[in-house]
C-alpha cells in the first residue's frame, strides 16, 4: 500500500482549480520531487495530506486513511513558513517537540543542534532566518515518522546550509518511510530524488523515476523541467 | 572521493563510471573496504537508493563484493581489475577515434600524428 495516494484530489477556490483530479501514489522507501512553478498547486497538496484544508473532491489517503489524529503521527510536516513559538529556545523546543510526538528523538534533535552549533539558550525571535529554517528542519526530520511533507524546505537559504539541509535529509533517510519534497529549486534537490512530480495548474504532467527521466531525455530533470514549463507557456 | 555529475547521464550511471575508475587506478585498493551506502550517499549528496544501485552493478561486474555483515570490499581478483581497465581503455579509445573520424582524418593519418605526438612529448622532455 502506497504512504501518501491521492484519487482524482481536487481544490477549488470559487473559478480557480489548486488542484484538479490529481492521482498520485508514493511508496516507503522513497525521496519524491513535488516540482512545479509558483502557484501550481504543490502546496495546496502537502496542505491536503496534512488536513489544513479539506478537498472539494476526490480523496487523499495517508496509510489508507483520511487525514486525521491517526494519520497525523504518521506524517512529519515542514510548513513553507516559520511556524515555531518565538519565544522558546532550541532547548525548549526539544521539550515541546517530545511532549507532542511520541516518535521524536530529542538526542538526535540535540545533536544536530549542537553539531550546527546553535546556542541552545538563543530565543527564536533572534536566530537569523537561516538559522530558523535549520532548526525547524532539524525537529520535523528528528521525528520518526513514516512520511515526511517537506514544503520549500531549502527555500531562501544559502548554499552552505542548503548542503546541509540536503545532507540532513539522506542522513535521515528510512526505507520504510516516504519524503516529499515541494521545491521550484529542481537542480538543487535532483541528486536526492528517487522521483520526479511535475504539477502544473494543478496538475501532475509527469511522474517518472529520476534515473529513467535521464536516461530517456539525456538531460536533467532541471533541463527537462524548464522545457516542459516553456512548452505549457507557448500552449 | 571527489564526487562531479554532469547533466545527461543518470546519476547512478556516473557513480559507477567514477568507482570503476578509481578501481582499476588503484586509487581504491584491492580488498579495501568501502564506506556503509549511507556514507557514500551523504558524501556524494545522492539519494541512497541511487548509491545502493551503482554499488549493485559494480558488483554484477565483480568489481567489488559484499562480505555478510562486514561490508562491502573492492576485488582482490586482479584479472577482473585489468579486464575493467581493458575495457575502460578500448572505450576511451573509440571516443578518440571517433572525434577523429569527424574531424575528417583516417586511422593512418590518427596513426602517424600519434607517433609525432609521442616524439614531440620525448623533445620536450629531453
Amino acid at each position: 500500500m502506497p504512504i501518501l495516494e491521492c484519487r482524482m484530489l481536487t481544490k477549488r477556490y470559487g473559478e480557480l482549480a489548486a488542484l484538479d483530479g490529481v492521482n498520485l501514489a508514493v511508496e516507503a522507501g522513497h525521496v519524491v520531487g513535488l516540482l512545479g512553478p509558483n502557484g501550481s498547486g504543490k502546496t495546496t497538496l502537502i496542505k491536503l495530506a496534512n488536513g489544513l484544508l479539506s478537498p472539494t473532491s476526490g480523496e487523499v489517503l495517508i496509510g489508507g486513511k483520511l487525514p486525521g489524529p491517526e494519520t497525523k503521527r504518521l506524517v512529519s510536516y515542514l510548513p513553507d513558513r516559520c511556524c515555531l513559538p518565538d519565544w522558546m529556545n532550541s532547548e525548549q523546543l526539544i521539550d515541546f517537540y517530545s511532549d507532542f510526538y511520541e516518535d521524536f528523538d530529542a538526542a538526535r534533535a540535540g545533536e544536530m543542534l549542537s553539531h550546527l552549533k546553535i546556542d541552545a539558550k538563543m530565543r527564536v525571535r533572534a536566530m537569523s532566518k537561516g538559522t530558523r529554517e535549520k532548526v525547524q528542519l532539524i525537529l520535523v526530520m528528528s521525528r520518526r515518522a513514516k512520511l515526511y511533507l517537506l514544503d520549500e524546505p531549502i527555500g531562501g537559504v544559502d548554499p552552505a546550509t542548503r548542503d546541509y539541509i540536503l545532507e540532513t535529509i539522506i542522513r535521515n533517510y528510512d526505507p520504510e518511510a516516504a519524503v516529499v519534497i515541494s521545491t521550484h529549486l529542481i537542480a538543487d534537490v535532483e541528486p536526492i530524488l528517487d522521483e520526479a512530480v511535475f504539477i502544473n495548474n494543478g496538475r501532475v504532467v509527469l511522474q517518472k523515476s529520476v534515473d529513467e527521466l535521464r536516461a530517456e531525455s539525456g538531460k536533467s530533470v532541471d533541463e527537462t523541467f524548464r522545457e516542459v514549463f516553456r512548452c505549457w507557456e507557448n500552449s | 572521493m571527489e564526487w562531479k555529475f554532469r547533466s545527461d547521464l543518470p546519476i547512478y550511471a556516473q557513480i559507477v563510471e567514477q568507482f570503476r575508475q578509481s578501481i582499476v587506478s588503484g586509487k581504491l585498493s584491492p580488498g579495501q573496504r568501502l564506506e556503509s551506502v549511507r556514507d557514500l550517499s551523504m558524501e556524494a549528496g545522492v539519494n541512497p537508493n541511487t548509491m545502493q544501485r551503482a554499488l549493485q552493478e559494480l558488483e554484477r561486474e565483480g568489481l567489488v563484493y559484499t562480505q555478510r555483515t562486514a561490508g562491502r570490499f573492492v576485488s582482490e581478483d586482479a584479472a577482473v581489475i585489468e579486464r575493467g581497465k581493458r575495457a575502460m581503455a578500448m572505450e576511451k579509445i573509440r571516443e578518440f577515434l571517433s572525434a577523429m573520424n569527424s574531424l575528417g582524418y583516417s586511422r593512418e593519418e590518427i596513426l602517424s600524428l600519434l607517433s609525432e605526438e609521442k616524439e614531440e612529448e620525448n623533445n620536450a622532455d629531453s
